[in-house]
């Protein structure tokens, strides 16, 4: 499922149009970037939490020269899955073991 | 941020009340959630995606007790974050007041 299978889905479901359901599917992203580019902690009940972890600089190595590159600290927006959706999405089994 | 201020940006541009707001908002998060209960991955350009994952059984370890267990077949929710919001996190313009140090 992609963005525009999410809206169409949000339009269905809540009698809203296509037009609307974009505008509020695209807010709801904006505002999550927003707030991880500012550094906060989302938290959505029931689905899960984000946070921004910072990483530290360190000195690596292009693997297909051997020269040594400096990789700068960089930000990385982190994912935890809430307890009920970890919970969900593991009612249902993999196939095989 | 919590799901009050995704309904308080979104209240600002669409002529609904609050509380339709918050239904459509649960209604959107309630979508995501059965997609990837059923069925697979949700693509969301410019942010990212959550990805399901078949772990396979394996052999591991109570960390505290050292025993041998066999972890099960699980499945697992994974966040992949896109090129676009790495980049956006990674900009310089935003303070970096935070103390969300790991």
């Amino acid at each position: 499922m992609n963005k525009a299978d999410l809206i169409t889905r949000v339009s269905e479901r809540t009698n809203v149009t296509q037009k609307v359901a974009k505008v509020i599917v695209d807010t709801l992203f904006n505002k999550m970037k927003e707030s991880l580019q500012k550094g906060e902690r989302i938290e959505i009940r029931g689905f899960g939490s984000f946070v921004v972890r910072n990483y530290g600089g360190y000195k690596g190595r292009n693997p297909k020269t051997g020269e040594v590159v400096d990789v700068p600290p960089k930000k990385l927006p982190f994912f935890k899955v809430g307890k009920e959706l970890k919970e969900l999405v593991n009612t249902v089994k993999p196939q095989e073991g | 941020m919590t799901k009050i201020d995704i309904i308080e940006a979104i209240y600002e541009k669409v002529g609904f009340s609050k509380k339709e707001v918050a239904k459509i908002v649960e209604t959107i998060f309630d979508i995501m959630k059965e997609h990837l209960t059923r069925e697979d991955k949700i693509k969301i350009s410019g942010f990212g995606n959550f990805v399901v994952r078949n772990k396979r059984a394996r052999r591991g370890r109570n960390p505290q007790t050292g025993d041998d267990i066999q972890i099960t077949p699980r499945r697992i929710l994974t966040f992949k974050p896109s090129q676009v919001l790495k980049a956006a996190i990674n900009r310089k313009e935003t303070p970096p007041s935070e103390s969300s140090q790991v």
